[in-house]
């Protein structure tokens, strides 16, 4: 043996004495940066449009500075109330050159907003407090606020205001599953009327798990003869299937409206048919019916896609091979088959139940007041009640969920088993 | 079984999937039982379609096949009961090789233990026996081949059907599955068809071979018949080399004929597949054949010939030559000692016994 060939590999050295290692990198240097430089464009469009905001919109959900900022003098002193009775003196002197100072800068009302999303109720105080502010020229600040407005001898207002002047917070997590701080900063339920977000969570798992489980009752029977029938057939089927992917969802959604409202097209031909009288025409639209019809039609490509895909590598021999060994057509089918087809069904399904938990237009627009989901919930407070920390909250929790199914997913069927074509 | 009653057999099969054109046409096989026999032919020759339609995967669109004595053309492929290869095994990939095996016994509903019996067995057979965990994925070629073998024995089966089983192996492996599945044949003494377009698989394999060609057995007989005495030219042409030269009949006479060849000279034949006086006629005559400079002339035919090319080969030389008005005439000389010199240029007697060479139907 010669003893080029018995160097430790990190002792190897090109001709010239350059160590090999820093010769490849140099060799491939220029190649990654060229790779480098194609992928940046959507790389940095991706972090400026996307990573950047969504993070931001997300860190809403515990960071909430507004309130502390603008009443930052009240805010400094808070931190030393011993939550007891109502604060002294001094902190009603924050107060009110806070409201004074606010005042002028106009930010009284946003004040006002974030107090009102905790503590409900309570928005007029401080904008009828502000109103008033000029009129309180000298102390003791305690009873001239007091005066004008009781809230401000309230001890409960005021330990609320000590949460609310802090920048991080839990409540609009505990908001969201239907908690919140109570009087002795324990952690308590939401009073019945107010607990709405589990429910609607609830509802919108399982109103997925329904529409899941059409599409993949709907979807099979199609992607088996798109995978099996002669191509001049499933060609003309599979246009038939893109056909509605290719429409606007808004005009699916709405033509689901003219065929199942009261007055539609379905209505019409039933009462006409005389299967049910005209004063008692199904209520088909406007209601959780209505948001599964419509969103099982738009999902249900996402479902036969997958599974077209993967049926099409499923050779006949298979069939025929379990034929030959004795089984009939039923067992062949649910031995052999199905089994195989499984990776494509977890695909579809994982697909349609994502896209179904964050749905938005279709509930939104056929949903009625049982038919709606969390992500109508979200939509409201983002572009209603302005409330984006409970937005953030309650869509960080929706993305956490989805992660969770994809993990749980992977854990089961694998995500490399899974194939979407 | 008796001679009179075939265990198989297509009885006026004929098979069309358009309507228009036939596929198979008018197939009649009498297959006894526990024959080897192979179905040999072209891609599109109809081999496959007449496997499919004795499977039961397809139907026969006219006449009748028996299996035993029974007519199965209205039986379905799993109540046949006929273990059958597919071309890329068609081993179920979510089910380990036992599963495999034991899928035909449980649909049967066989119970457990003699199922892990039977299975144990089959896998033995194949020298498999410690792989029944695996999963087929994890197999090389050659062994997921003897699984399915395997698998389309494990309920023992009387008939069974392989689909060019042995396509997608290496040229090594396949020799040598060649003889496993011959083997098992032979020891199991199942009636075995066999469809494959190789050649040499085919004639190692089988009893006898089906010469397919556009829907028709050209011809049906044992390998060596086959070879050595086809019955018309596409026979002659499609197993082996085949030298062939065209000529006109000039007489006919006990079974042997003249040919006026078209190069002008006369030869001998013998009269296999030819009309009369006059008629055109293709000669076949294999390249081992035929003798270079023949010491004697009694009984063969003599023409010359001018050496194109020879290409050494080691155990024989073969030599291209200009001869009989082809170009393409090819002798493999023997490499004996002091074998005819081959000198690339000259022209020498080339000359065969009239009974190698076969004048058949004509090709164009």
């Amino acid at each position: 043996m010669t003893d080029t060939s018995i160097q430790p590999s990190d002792l190897l050295e090109t001709d010239d004495g350059v160590s090999l290692k820093a010769k490849l990198a140099r060799a491939t240097r220029r190649n990654k940066l060229r790779a480098l430089g194609l992928v940046a464009p959507l790389g940095i469009f991706l972090i400026i449009g996307f990573l950047w905001p969504i993070g931001a919109m997300l860190l809403r959900s515990v960071h909430a500075p507004d309130f502390g900022e603008i009443m930052y003098r009240t805010a400094a002193l808070m931190e030393d109330w011993d939550g007891e009775g109502i604060p002294d003196e001094a902190i009603f002197t924050a107060v009110v050159a806070d409201l004074t100072q606010a005042k002028e800068d106009k930010t009284i009302g946003r004040a006002a907003t974030r107090f009102n999303f905790s503590f409900p109720g309570t928005r007029s105080v401080f904008t009828r407090t502000g109103r008033k502010i000029n009129t309180l020229t000298e102390g003791p600040y305690t009873e001239g606020l007091i005066e004008i407005n009781d809230a401000w001898g309230n001890h409960e207002f005021w330990l609320n205001f000590q949460r609310l002047v802090k920048p991080f917070t839990t409540r609009f997590y505990l908001n969201s599953v239907d908690y919140q701080v109570g009087e002795n900063n324990e952690i308590v339920r939401q009073p019945e009327e107010r607990q709405i977000y589990v429910r609607l969570f609830i509802r919108t798992l399982i109103m997925s798990a329904i529409i899941t489980g059409f599409c993949i009752l709907l979807g099979y029977p199609v992607s088996y003869l798109l995978a099996t029938l002669p191509l001049r057939y499933s060609n003309l089927l599979m246009i038939l299937v893109l056909l509605p992917f290719w429409t606007s969802l808004l005009v699916r959604t709405t033509s689901w409206i003219t065929l199942l409202q009261k007055e539609g097209v379905l209505n019409d031909i039933v009462v006409g048919l005389g299967l049910v009288s005209d004063e008692n025409r199904l209520q088909m639209m406007f209601n959780a019916t209505g948001t599964t019809i419509a969103m099982v039609h738009i999902l249900l490509p996402f479902m036969i896609l997958p599974l077209f895909s993967v049926m099409k590598t499923i050779p006949p021999s298979y069939m025929r091979a379990a034929r030959s060994m004795g089984a009939n057509q039923f067992t062949a089918f649910r031995r052999v088959y199905i089994p195989q087809t499984l990776p494509g069904v977890g695909a579809g399904s994982i697909l349609v139940f994502i896209l179904s938990i964050g749905f938005y237009i279709t509930p939104a627009l056929v949903g009625g007041q049982s038919g709606q989901l969390i992500s109508n919930i979200i939509a409201y407070h983002m572009q209603r009640s302005l409330n984006w920390g409970l937005a953030a909250a309650l869509a960080t929790i929706l993305l956490l969920g989805v992660l969770f199914l994809y993990w749980l997913y992977n854990k089961i069927v694998g995500v490399d088993n899974m194939k979407f074509g | 079984m008796s001679e009179a009653q075939p265990f198989v057999r297509f009885d006026k099969v004929q098979k069309s999937y358009d309507g228009e054109i036939l596929v198979v046409k008018n197939l009649n096989l009498d297959i006894p039982a526990g024959e080897f026999v192979t179905m040999l032919g072209p891609s599109g020759s109809g081999k496959t379609t007449c496997l499919m339609m004795l499977a039961g995967f397809e139907p026969a669109t006219h006449g009748e096949i028996f299996l035993g004595d029974q007519p199965i053309n209205n039986v379905p492929p799993h109540k046949r009961g006929i273990g059958m290869v597919f071309q890329n095994y068609a081993l179920f990939p979510h089910m380990s090789v036992g599963e495999n095996l034991a899928f035909p016994l449980e649909v049967r509903g066989m119970d457990k233990s003699e199922r892990e019996t039977k299975v144990k067995r089959a896998l033995d057979m194949v020298e498999l026996g410690a792989f029944g965990n695996r999963m087929p994925a994890q197999l090389s070629g050659g062994q997921q081949q003897r699984v399915a073998v395997a698998r389309a024995l494990v309920f023992e089966p009387e008939l069974i059907l392989m689909d060019e089983p042995l396509g997608a192996l290496d040229k090594q492996l396949r020799e040598q599955m060649q003889y496993e599945i011959k083997h098992i044949h032979e020891s199991l003494g199942v009636t075995v068809v066999y469809v494959t377009h190789d050649q040499s698989e085919a004639l190692t394999m089988s009893d006898r071979i089906a010469v397919f060609n556009d829907g028709v057995i050209q011809q049906l007989s044992s390998p060596s018949d086959l070879y050595e005495r086809p019955d018309n030219s596409f026979v002659a042409q499609f197993i082996g080399e085949n030298n062939r030269f065209d000529g006109t009949i000039l007489s006919v006479r006990n079974g042997k004929c003249k040919v006026k060849l078209d190069s002008g000279e006369t030869v001998d034949a013998s009269a296999v597949n030819v009309g009369g006086k006059g008629t055109r006629t293709t000669l076949s005559l294999r390249p081992e054949r035929i003798e270079i400079n023949p010491k004697s002339k009694a009984g063969r035919s003599i023409i010359s010939g001018k050496i194109e090319e020879a290409i050494y080969l080691g155990d024989h030389i073969r030599t291209r030559m200009s001869a009989g008005g082809s170009s393409e005439f090819i002798v493999k000389v023997p490499n004996t000692s002091g074998h005819t010199p081959l000198e690339e240029g000259k022209t020498v007697k080339i000359g065969w016994l009239t009974g190698d060479c076969r004048a058949l139907d004509p090709i164009a």
